[in-house]
C-alpha cells in the first residue's frame, strides 16, 4: 500500500502554525518596527556585524532556517487548502506553485545561511 | 432546446455569513505569514552577499512603507495567533483529565497564554543580547 504524503505536509503545517502563533507577532514587531524605528531596542541589533555574528552560530542558523522554512511551509499548506474556497481550482499547477515555492524558498534559505559560513 | 438549469452562483458565497467570513480571514492570515518569511529570506540572502547588499536592503526596511507593512504584519500575525488557538480545541485531538474532555476556553486559554509568556520572553532575549 502507498503511503500518503499527507501527515508530513500537516506536520510542516502544524509546526509553522505554532511557531508564527506563539512568537510570530512578536518577531514581526522588533525585525520591522521596533529595531527600524529605535523603539525600545537599539537599531543596531540588526546591524551587518551583529547579524552575521548571530548566523556564524549554529543556533542562529538554526532559529532563522526554522522561521522561514516553517512560515512557508504552513502558508503553502494553508494557502493550497483554501485555493477551492477563493475560487480557483487546486490543480497540480497550484500544488507547484504553493509547496514548491515553499520548497524553493526552505532551499534558498539554507544555501544563504550555509554561504554565512561558521 | 437546451435546458437551462439554474445554477446559484457560488460568486462571494462567503460574504453571506458572518462565520464563512471569520473563516477566510483567518485563512488570508496565511498569506501574511508567507510575506513575512519571504522578508526573512531576502534579509538573509542580502546578508550572504556582503554588507553593501545587507545594508541597502535595512535601508529599505526602515523606510515608512516598510513599517506601515509590518503594522499591518503585526495585526496579521496577532489575528492569527488569536484564530489559531480559538479552533485549536476542534483541531486537536480531545484531551480527557479524569474521563472528562478538556474543555475548549481552557486550551484557548492556555495557547494564549503560552504565546503571550514566549513573546515576553522573545522581546526580553532582544533586549539582552549584546548590542
Amino acid at each position: 500500500m502507498k503511503r500518503s504524503t499527507q501527515p508530513v505536509f500537516w506536520l510542516l503545517f502544524g509546526a509553522g502554525g505554532m511557531l508564527s502563533a506563539t512568537l510570530g507577532a512578536m518577531l514581526v514587531f522588533i525585525t520591522g518596527i521596533a529595531i527600524p524605528l529605535g523603539l525600545f531596542l537599539p537599531a543596531d541589533l540588526l546591524g551587518y556585524d551583529n547579524m552575521i555574528a548571530f548566523h556564524r552560530h549554529w543556533a542562529g542558523k538554526a532559529f532563522t532556517f526554522a522561521v522561514i522554512s516553517l512560515f512557508l511551509w504552513h502558508g503553502a499548506h494553508r494557502i493550497f487548502h483554501s485555493l477551492h474556497d477563493f475560487g480557483v481550482h487546486a490543480g497540480t499547477a497550484s500544488v507547484f506553485a504553493c509547496y514548491g515555492l515553499a520548497l524553493l524558498g526552505t532551499l534558498a534559505a539554507g544555501f544563504a545561511l550555509l554561504s554565512i559560513g561558521g | 432546446m437546451m435546458r437551462r438549469t439554474y445554477v446559484r452562483s457560488m460568486a462571494g458565497w462567503w460574504r453571506r455569513d458572518p462565520v464563512f467570513i471569520r473563516y477566510m480571514a483567518r485563512e488570508a492570515t496565511a498569506l501574511f505569514v508567507v510575506i513575512y518569511a519571504a522578508i526573512l529570506l531576502v534579509t538573509v540572502a542580502r546578508l550572504a552577499q556582503g554588507e553593501t547588499s545587507f545594508n541597502a536592503w535595512m535601508a529599505l526596511l526602515a523606510g515608512k512603507t516598510s513599517i506601515a507593512l509590518h503594522a499591518i504584519l503585526v495585526a496579521a500575525f496577532a489575528y492569527h495567533t488569536y484564530t489559531w488557538f480559538e479552533i485549536m480545541p476542534k483541531t486537536m485531538p480531545p484531551i480527557r483529565i479524569a474521563g472528562r474532555k478538556l474543555a475548549p476556553g481552557v486550551i484557548t486559554g492556555v495557547g494564549l497564554a503560552v504565546s503571550a509568556i514566549l513573546s515576553v520572553a522573545l522581546f526580553a532575549l532582544a533586549s539582552a543580547l549584546p548590542p
